[in-house]
């Protein structure tokens, strides 16, 4: 036993590797390789030379679904930092008991399918569902389709996403010193201003993981918003899927998936260069 | 004159269990007092009780006369310095000790020259845009002694403060926390369980235990005349043997170790004759000789065990039942062996009664 931890740390620098590597084979032939496959679609489907590139940046039908997808994405975002922030202030605020029970709440919730979730939403929502019901009950004469909006969809993306947030955030609070917040009010720190001056910095970590999450998440959505979103606001995903199904256009959707993936990754590059707060506060 | 700060009858109970116990204490202006005892003993609660963060039980406690009860934490002008210095890691030293003088609504350009001005008191000018990751925890230390006292505090209150410092650093910020508490005058309560640290800086010690004071005094008295046995024991090393007074107007008690002992009388609590009590002889009042002295009381005793610690030792010897501490200089241990037979010597002015 000895004999094999001693040569183990002799090795140290080739284990960690050695534990790595079937993850990595397993990235490397069924991601990284058909990504490969993708990228080099977007360039020679159906003819070579970067055609594809060109429509999806100048025409205005891409553009305005990216647009639409940024939008959404920021949308879903705050709504899910407007729900999350306080719910997980009331968890880490409560007693141990209650907030065991909210965090049961929320896992129960994220452990569901989200397709199951979506489908759930199209039976609240829809025109004989519940909600219409109430509407109608007290007193909307002609109760709108609330289904196939941008309100039903961002709902339940901010259904389906926001316990990333809360948990972000829901950490990050957790850890702080209570001694901090004492020390605050020992210094004549009121409500909002010790909110603003030390509570909301130091939870700053949290909203921006979250964040992030949730905005990087949201950019590639596609099922919740094409089963309960407006036809007419599709999102990027939603029109990937529409090209090569319908239209077969594998080039024209896969320039799109790269570009949409360009995009996702130069935020996660802004988030870590200029938001690395969890290494500012460490 | 009414003391500065009072606590009277201050009791704190959780639930079933009593934390606090009819504790009362005064503390003049300016003073320094410390706050020593074991863990658990209540001296935080005590400080949480001043700071408005916890409320007594009963009790009432008042700064100038005038109740704090019904006072919020912020509407106390107390200085607090927490263990860890709980200072804000998204502030910069400047901006942390900014933050009370903001939240008084001073204006920042003024605010920021008193910051500055209490970073320079504290040795930290060129440290002012550090943020606290940046800092060394004595840095740190200064940072938050100086964010409690920016704002001219009518308390100090100090928590363990130099727990988490090494030695040395431990006794610089000592020397550094009294050099400022004495150019600013402020009333200070210094918590610790180190006693050294409690003797070396306080103008007045308060023992607790259990959640009751045992004894309230100056550093000297607590160790040469404590009240109890209990402040005997936990402060400095101690020697205590059971007695029973003799004669209490001529200062003789009958001990069965050591025979019949003579004590100093100046400072004792008043004693009958026949009363049962404890004699404290501080290990380095006792004297070792191969013969007995002239000028002293002695006994003799076997050598035990002996402890070194360089410039002095330790001799732990065995009379009868009970065992004998006797603190030696280092050179004169080199003669010493375990298991040598030896004279203890000591004098009457050494020999300290308590009553049980
Ligand atoms: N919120 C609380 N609920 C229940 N018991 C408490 C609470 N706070 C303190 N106590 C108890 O009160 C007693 C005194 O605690 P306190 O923190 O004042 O001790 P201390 O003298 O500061 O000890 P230490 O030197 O370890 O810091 C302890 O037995 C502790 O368990
Ligand atoms: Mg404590």
């Amino acid at each position: 036993m000895a004999v094999t931890v001693s040569n183990l740390a002799g090795r140290k620098n080739l284990w960690p590797w050695l534990l790595l590597a079937p993850l990595a084979l397993y990235l490397a032939l069924f991601f990284l390789v058909p990504l490969g496959q993708v990228a080099m679609m977007s360039v020679t489907e159906p003819r070579v030379g970067l055609d594809n590139y060109e429509k999806v940046l100048t025409g205005t039908l891409y553009r305005r679904v990216f647009i639409n997808t940024f939008f959404t994405a920021a949308l879903v975002t705050v709504c899910c930092l407007l729900v999350g922030y306080p719910l997980a202030y009331l968890m880490n605020h409560t007693t141990e008991r209650r907030a065991m029970a909210i965090l049961l709440l929320i896992t129960m919730s994220f452990w569901t399918s989200f397709l199951v979730r979506t489908y759930a939403w199209m039976v609240l929502l829809g025109n004989n569902g519940p909600v219409i019901w109430l509407l109608a009950t007290i007193g909307f004469a002609d109760p709108p389709g609330i289904l196939f909006t941008r309100f039903s969809s961002t709902l339940a993306m901010v259904h389906i996403l926001a316990p990333y947030m809360i948990m972000n955030i829901y950490s990050v609070m957790k850890k702080i010193d209570p001694a901090l917040i004492r020390s605050a009010e020992s210094m004549g720190a009121y409500g909002t201003s010790l909110f603003r001056h030390v509570y909301l910095p130091l939870t700053a970590p949290g909203i921006a993981n979250g964040s992030v999450l949730v905005f990087v998440i949201c950019l590639g959505f596609y099922v919740t918003p094409v089963l309960l979103g407006s036809p007419t606001e599709q999102m990027a995903a939603g029109l990937i899927g529409h090209q090569i199904e319908q239209f077969l256009a594998f080039g024209l959707g896969s320039a799109m998936a790269i570009v949409l993936l360009i995009v996702t990754l130069i935020v996660l590059w802004i988030y870590s260069r200029r938001f690395g707060l969890d290494r500012l506060y460490g | 004159m009414k003391p500065y700060l009072q606590l009277s009858g201050v009791n704190k109970a959780f639930g079933d269990f009593v934390a606090l116990d009819d504790i009362n204490l005064d503390v003049e202006k300016g003073e320094f007092v410390t706050f020593l005892g074991p863990s658990g003993s209540g001296k935080t609660t005590t400080l949480m009780i001043i700071a408005g963060f916890e409320d007594a039980t009963h009790g009432a406690i008042t700064i100038e006369g005038q109740s704090l009860a019904g006072l919020a934490p912020q509407e106390r002008n107390i200085g607090i310095v927490f263990q860890n210095y709980a200072l804000f890691p998204h502030k910069t030293a400047e901006e942390n000790v900014f933050f009370p003088l903001q939240m008084r609504g001073v204006k920042k350009a003024e605010g920021l020259r008193k910051a500055a001005e209490m970073l320079e008191l504290v040795g930290l000018e060129g440290f002012a845009h550090r943020y606290p990751k940046e800092l060394s925890g004595g840095q740190q230390q200064r940072v938050a002694l100086a964010r409690a006292l920016v704002f001219e505090p009518d308390l100090l209150l100090l928590d363990e403060p130099l727990g988490a410092l090494d030695k040395n650093l431990r006794e610089a910020m000592q020397i550094e926390i009294k050099r400022i508490q004495k150019r600013l005058g402020v009333t200070t309560i210094f918590v610790t369980h180190d006693q050294t640290e409690a003797m070396s800086m306080s103008d007045r010690i308060v023992v607790f235990s259990d959640g009751t004071i045992e004894q309230a005094a100056p550093p000297l008295d607590v160790y040469h005349k404590p009240t109890t046995r209990f402040v005997a024991d936990f402060i400095g090393e101690s020697n205590l043997l059971d007695a029973t007074i003799r004669s209490a107007d001529e200062g003789l008690a009958d001990c069965p170790i050591l025979g019949q002992v003579a004590y100093r009388t100046e400072g004792q609590p008043r004693l009958h004759d026949g009363q049962e009590v404890a004699l404290l002889i501080r290990p380095e009042h006792l004297k070792l000789s191969r013969k007995p002295l002239e000028e002293c009381r002695h006994a003799s005793m076997t050598v035990e065990t002996i402890v070194n610690y360089g410039d002095n030792a330790l001799v732990i010897g065995r009379k009868d039942t009970a065992q004998i501490r006797v603190r030696v200089p280092g050179a004169d241990v080199v003669t010493l062996e375990e298991g040598d037979e030896c004279h203890v010597n000591w004098t009457d002015h050494a020999v300290f009664v308590l009553e049980h």
